[in-house]
């Protein structure tokens, strides 16, 4: 059984029919990407899964339970962690309390010290910036800033709504090797991105999405062959 | 001169009671992103609990404060619950701001219909002595000086309990953005309802020091205080707790030395002016944060 379960999902916006049954699974320890062109509904599917929005119709499960109605809050408790399109990091709060956010549902002090030292020995940049205001970090710095904060809640699934968005290509390279170290440690991660070539490298899956529907799917070296794919998402 | 050090201490009494409304206007705004109008009705609720649970129920004065606070502050999180949270996903902003007139209306009306219009004067319950100082030149009254202390220890507290508590920081993140508070499994509507709790309770306790200070009660008293405290908060910059206090105290100042150098009849529109000036210089308040994000 798939770590998490999509099925056929249905998600509008008032009359937007935003997602129109889409469909997939992620398997414990695998990296799924997710690619498609803007307004495919990529967001709108992460958003779902984490709760932020709700599924009129399909379900989802999550290490067999059915989350499809479970408030997000909640579902961050339950191990997974979502990274938001545009970092959305708390600009009032310090480096240090947005990664003491991230770990909100946890209780274990001793635990919590063990994790944070974790994410600084994972970005260094942020130990080194913990008490400047998070507003006043650098778009690659608040990128790992985003992803720091996820890791805090110790998630078994982390979710990534394009993490590379709006960076340098040596940052871009940077943002990338984290995430196959995030996955050597044992995280199952599902990754939305614009930059398809990169995900697909380091994807062990991937689906396609168009217009609210998965069009394709497969192994991510296949895709990354594929010249269908090529031509619409890699440029070539 | 002496003059001068008595209208100022008025002033920053009144403006201590200020604070402490706006208070509450600034953290409901900051975190709900909603301007509750009622909020200054609650503390004519608070008064009045007080006055009615002394003079008809003969309960102690100490126990009657708590009875207001525990009250005004289950009616903040009901009225919250019942009116604004259904309207928190509508269309226009405008939905919730109409309704929270109605609201302070209807609280009005209430306590027309229980308590009738003429005013009562309320009960001294605070009983410390007039400090008289330069042998006599110039005395401070006990309410004056409990008004202060309570509202330093209030700022401070507040301060704190937003700073270094876990449900104060959820309250910051809720104040920036509700999906990502979310996302870090903060509980929105918790969170709400509790920002709700705090300054009702609050606001309680400015009816008291308001009560306290100026001792007449109609169903009216709290609405213009309640508009002032709003102008207190947009004045140091809504959303901000130290702006809340500042303004709240500068406000007072301004009022008095306004109602004492320049005209009685006026005092008001002093208020307004002086916010309005503040609102063309900075139009974020004194206090205001300059949000700017890095994309
Ligand atoms: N809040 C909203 N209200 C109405 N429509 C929306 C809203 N958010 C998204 N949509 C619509 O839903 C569709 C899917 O949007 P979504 O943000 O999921 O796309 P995406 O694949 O993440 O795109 P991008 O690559 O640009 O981030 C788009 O057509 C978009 O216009
Ligand atoms: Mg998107």
């Amino acid at each position: 059984m798939a770590m998490l379960e999509v099925k056929d999902i249905h998600v509008y916006y008032g009359m937007i029919h935003a997602l129109k049954g889409v469909s997939f699974e992620v398997n414990q320890g695998e990296v799924i990407a997710l690619i498609g062109a803007n307004g495919a509904g990529k967001t709108t599917t992460l958003h779902t899964v984490t709760g932020l929005l709700r599924a009129k119709r399909g379900s989802i499960t999550f290490e067999g339970q059915d989350i499809s109605r479970i408030p997000a809050h909640k579902i961050v408790q339950m191990g997974i962690a979502h990274v938001p399109e545009g970092r959305r990091v708390f600009s009032q709060l310090s480096v240090f309390d947005n990664l003491k956010m991230g770990a909100f549902t946890r209780k274990d002090k001793q635990e919590i010290a063990e994790s944070l030292e974790i994410v600084y020995r994972r970005f260094p940049r942020l130990e080194e910036r913990k008490n400047q205001r998070a507003g006043t970090l650098s778009g690659g710095e608040q990128q790992m800033l985003a992803m720091g904060r996820a890791l805090m809640s110790r998630p078994r699934l982390i979710v990534m709504d394009e993490p590379s968005m709006g960076l340098s290509p040596i940052l871009v390279n940077e943002i990338f090797d984290i995430i196959k170290v995030v996955s050597e440690s044992g995280t199952t991660v599902l990754l939305v991105e614009q930059n398809a070539k990169k995900a697909l490298s380091i994807a062990d899956r991937a689906y396609v999405l168009e217009t609210g529907s998965v069009t394709m799917e497969g192994r991510a070296s296949d895709l990354l062959n594929d010249e269908k794919v090529q031509k619409a998402y890699l440029g070539e | 001169m002496m003059s001068f050090i008595s209208y100022l201490i008025s002033g920053i009494n009144l403006g201590s009671v200020y604070a402490i409304i706006a208070l509450g206007y600034t953290m409901v705004y900051g975190i709900a992103k909603m301007l509750n109008f009622a909020h200054g009705d609650v503390i004519m609720v608070g008064a009045f609990v007080i006055l009615t649970a002394i003079t008809k129920a003969g309960l102690a004065p100490w126990m009657s404060v708590l009875l207001a606070i525990v009250i005004c502050t289950l009616m903040g999180i009901t009225i919250e619950a019942i009116a604004y949270r259904p309207l928190r996903k509508a269309a226009s902003p405008l939905a919730v701001l109409i309704t929270a007139i109605g609201v302070s209306y209807l609280l009005q009306n209430l306590a027309l219909l229980l308590f009738g219009a003429d005013a009562k004067s309320f009960v001294t319950i605070i009983n410390v002595p007039n400090v008289s100082l330069f042998g006599g030149q110039l005395t401070i009254k006990g309410i004056t000086i409990v008004t202060i202390i309570v509202s330093a220890i209030i700022m401070t507290v507040l301060t704190l309990f937003v700073k270094r508590t876990k449900p104060g920081r959820a309250m910051q993140a809720v104040s920036e953005d509700k999906d990502a508070a979310q996302l870090m499994g903060v509980n929105v509507n918790t969170t709400i309802s509790l920002t709700f709790a705090i300054g009702s309770g609050l606001a309680a306790i400015a009816g008291l020091l308001l009560c306290s200070a100026y001792p007449t009660l109609t169903p009216y008293t709290g609405s213009m205080p309640g508009i002032k405290a709003f102008v207190a908060a947009v004045f140091g910059g809504i959303g901000s707790i130290p702006g809340a206090m500042v303004g709240g105290i500068l406000l007072g100042i301004i009022e008095i030395f306004g109602r004492a150098y320049i005209s009685t009849q006026i005092a008001d529109a002093i208020c307004f002016a002086v916010l309005i000036i503040v609102l063309l210089v900075k139009p974020t308040g004194l206090f205001g944060k300059n949000v700017q994000e890095k994309v």
